[in-house]
């Protein structure tokens, strides 16, 4: 009788253990998911800032360089294409679009001295370069903590608890193309 | 991440400990010599009280630091907050590194009219920080270099490093000023005793040799306490330098900053021993390539070799800086970073230098840090439709005033209250004539202008080598150095 409830204490011990441990892996997740969440938040309040940003830079720009319509176009086009991006990855894809025309944008001021000199538009630049190197740093640390999160999902044991309150790994903020990568230097 | 890497750093709370130990021996030596001086029954109570005691002034301290260290600091810097509005650029930069940390609040921005390269973080925790910034440094680098900088002081903060340091900083003084009470103390206490123990004729030989122990460790104490203190801090550097490229992802950056600050000799005006190790790099300007028990830095050649091993290498991760480090300055050195830094196996690569560097004039960040000091000392800037723009002083009484350009009459604008105040408060600190200005003199041997407190601007020529200068208006004395 004693030997059987010395047997049940301890099956009883070892279940409250492991429950536990299960609570502070379950906790631990969600800790890291709220944190990816919050980094995509970070991108997106900077990609909103950019977006916010174009109107300006364009309306600006225009009475320079008459002769550059098409750059414009292309870049007003590629602004309504990224505000329209809904998942993680449709907004990859279109916000590495909008630096690309951006950049060619910006490339094409070199030409325009009087532009450059503009008190206006200097400061729209140095809003805009921080813009750009803000959301490289938001994208890093937003791919960092995406990283630490799928492995907390993929490596055992906590990929058990993982599995069985169904957390979801997380896409990465990637840009592709190796030259748009390079968006943060848009310094003019 | 960085969460794990601030509680991590076994070694540096193994030495607070020590420190800790340090400062309760000395306590309990205090309370020791106490008893002796008010003739107390029991020595033994007494020391103990004594280490008690020390333990919690020590605390207090700590807590009165903790809820208003930051402002204390700043005051003493004399530093000039900036906003997004007022400048820009720095204010950019410090928003992309708290982005790129991750830390939950912006940090408050200061820029210290001095001349010295040089900067530092203060802040007990990384809700409430401030990074402050020579007005010399924001001149001189680029926006590279200035990220680099700026990251190096976020690492302080997301390291915990300033909150650890400030402990530290307290623990020493602590130490400090009461191995100065127990030196004295012992010798008024052996002159007090040696007349009563002639008259009493009691042999108190044991107490002697502790009392000669007592004094030993009163000289040793602050000594150790201070190698102690340094140690953290010359460790905590090359972290912080780790965490910056790890975060900037541009170990060149920063390389290139520490190059600059090492060139320049020019001590920082309001630095002392406790703040000394919060700046990036030693404030007294002489770190550079020797290090000993009493420097507050690791030598700048070092910090600079192993960043560019970096550059050249290919890798920002802390793996990448651990084994630099191992490699060129403590050959097989392994404890230089927190083992959950280390974890990281993804590599990171090395991003390219922004375009800025190449076109950053050095003119046009002066120009607009001068406009920052001129905004903040209540001048007000009146722009001409002309292009020019004209800066009139708090007190300049005239409403008036005709652009030297073009010849339009422009308005000035009525001052803020804000700035009323400012230049009420001048109005009433009545001028003594004993009193003397100083002014540093920034270019010998070029045309210069001295701003004195009452208003008038007088020049100073190429040739002047006179010590004092007399204002023309109001007959002050000022001192050039």
């Amino acid at each position: 009788m004693a030997m059987l409830l010395v047997m049940f204490a301890f099956i009883l011990f070892v279940v409250l253990i492991v429950i536990i441990w299960g609570v502070a892996i379950y906790n631990a997740l969600v800790a890291l998911r709220n944190r990816v969440k919050n980094g995509w938040s970070q991108i997106d309040v900077q990609l909103k800032r950019r977006h916010d940003l174009i109107p300006n830079l364009v309306e600006t720009a225009k009475g320079y360089m008459q002769h550059e319509k098409e750059t414009f176009i292309k870049v007003t086009e590629a602004r309504a294409k990224a505000m329209g991006a809904s998942s993680v990855k449709d907004a990859s894809a279109a916000e590495s679009e909008l630096s690309g025309a951006l950049a060619k944008l910006l490339l094409t001021v070199e030409n325009y001295p009087e532009l450059k000199a503009n008190e206006n538009f200097m400061a729209l630049q140095e809003e805009l370069t921080s813009t750009e190197n803000k959301i490289a740093f938001a994208r890093q640390s937003y791919n960092d903590e995406t990283m630490f999160y799928n492995n907390k999902i993929e490596m055992f044991p906590s990929s058990i608890v993982a599995g069985m309150f169904n957390f979801k790994m997380a896409d990465f903020f990637e840009i592709e193309n190796k030259a748009e990568r390079e968006a943060p230097k848009v310094s003019f | 991440m960085w969460e794990l890497i601030a509680l991590n750093r076994k070694k540096s709370i193994f030495v607070f400990f020590l420190m800790m130990v340090l400062l309760i021996l000395m306590g309990a030596a205090l309370g020791y010599t106490v008893s002796f001086w008010i003739e107390a029954s029991s020595p033994v109570n007494a020391s103990i009280i004594g280490g008690i005691g020390a333990f919690f002034v020590w605390l207090i301290l700590s807590f009165v630091s903790y809820t208003m260290g930051n402002d204390i600091v700043i005051r003493a810097s004399r530093a000039t907050q900036i906003t997004r509005e007022s400048y820009p650029r720095l204010y950019n930069i410090v928003e992309e590194i708290k982005i790129a940390a991750m830390l939950p609040a912006m940090p408050e921005i200061y820029i210290m009219n001095d001349d010295a390269l040089n900067a530092f973080a203060t802040g007990m925790h990384p809700e409430k920080s401030a990074i402050i910034v020579t007005s010399g440094l924001a001149e001189v680098l680029s926006r590279d270099e200035l990220q680099g900088v700026v990251a190096h002081e976020m690492s302080h903060i997301l390291n915990r490093d300033t909150a650890f340091l400030t402990f530290a900083g307290i623990m020493l003084g602590t130490i400090t000023v009461m191995a100065d009470i127990v030196l004295r103390g012992t010798f008024f206490a052996s002159r007090n005793r040696r007349s009563k123990m002639s008259s009493k004729n009691n042999s108190g030989g044991g107490n002697i040799i502790i009392l000669l122990l007592i004094v030993v460790f009163a000289i040793l104490a602050p000594f150790f306490a201070k190698i102690f203190y340094l140690s953290i801090s010359r460790k905590r550097e090359y972290l912080a330098d780790a965490t910056a490229v790890r975060l900037t992802r541009y170990p060149e950056g920063l390389a290139s900053a520490l190059e600059k600050i090492s060139s320049s000799t020019t001590p920082v005006f309001a630095a002392n021993t406790i703040t000394a190790p919060m700046y990036i790099a030693s404030p007294a300007g002489s770190n550079i390539e020797k290090e000993d028990l009493g420097s507050t830095h690791p030598p700048i050649v070092n910090r600079i070799r192993i960043l560019r091993a970096l550059q050249n290498g290919g890798g920002a991760s802390y793996r990448d800086y651990q084994q630099a480090y191992s490699k060129y300055i403590e050959k097989g050195f392994a404890n230089l970073i927190p083992e959950s830094g280390l974890k990281e196996n993804k590599p990171v690569i090395i991003r390219d230098a922004s375009k800025e560097d190449k076109s950053f004039s050095q003119k046009k960040t002066k120009r607009d840090i001068n406009d920052l000091f001129i905004a903040d000392s209540g001048y007000v800037s009146i722009p001409c439709s002309c292009g020019l723009e004209i800066k009139a002083p708090a007190k300049f009484g005239v409403t008036d005033i005709q652009c030297p350009r073009c010849g339009k009459i422009l308005t000035v604008p009525s001052i803020t209250a804000k700035i009323n105040k400012a230049a009420e408060k001048e109005e009433k600190r009545s001028f003594s004539s004993d009193e003397v200005l100083q002014y540093h003199r920034m270019h010998p041997g070029k045309w210069e202008s001295v701003l004195c407190k009452c208003g008038a601007q007088l020049q100073l020529s190429p040739l002047f080598k006179s010590q004092y200068l007399v204002c023309k208006s109001c007959k002050r004395k000022i001192e050039i150095i």
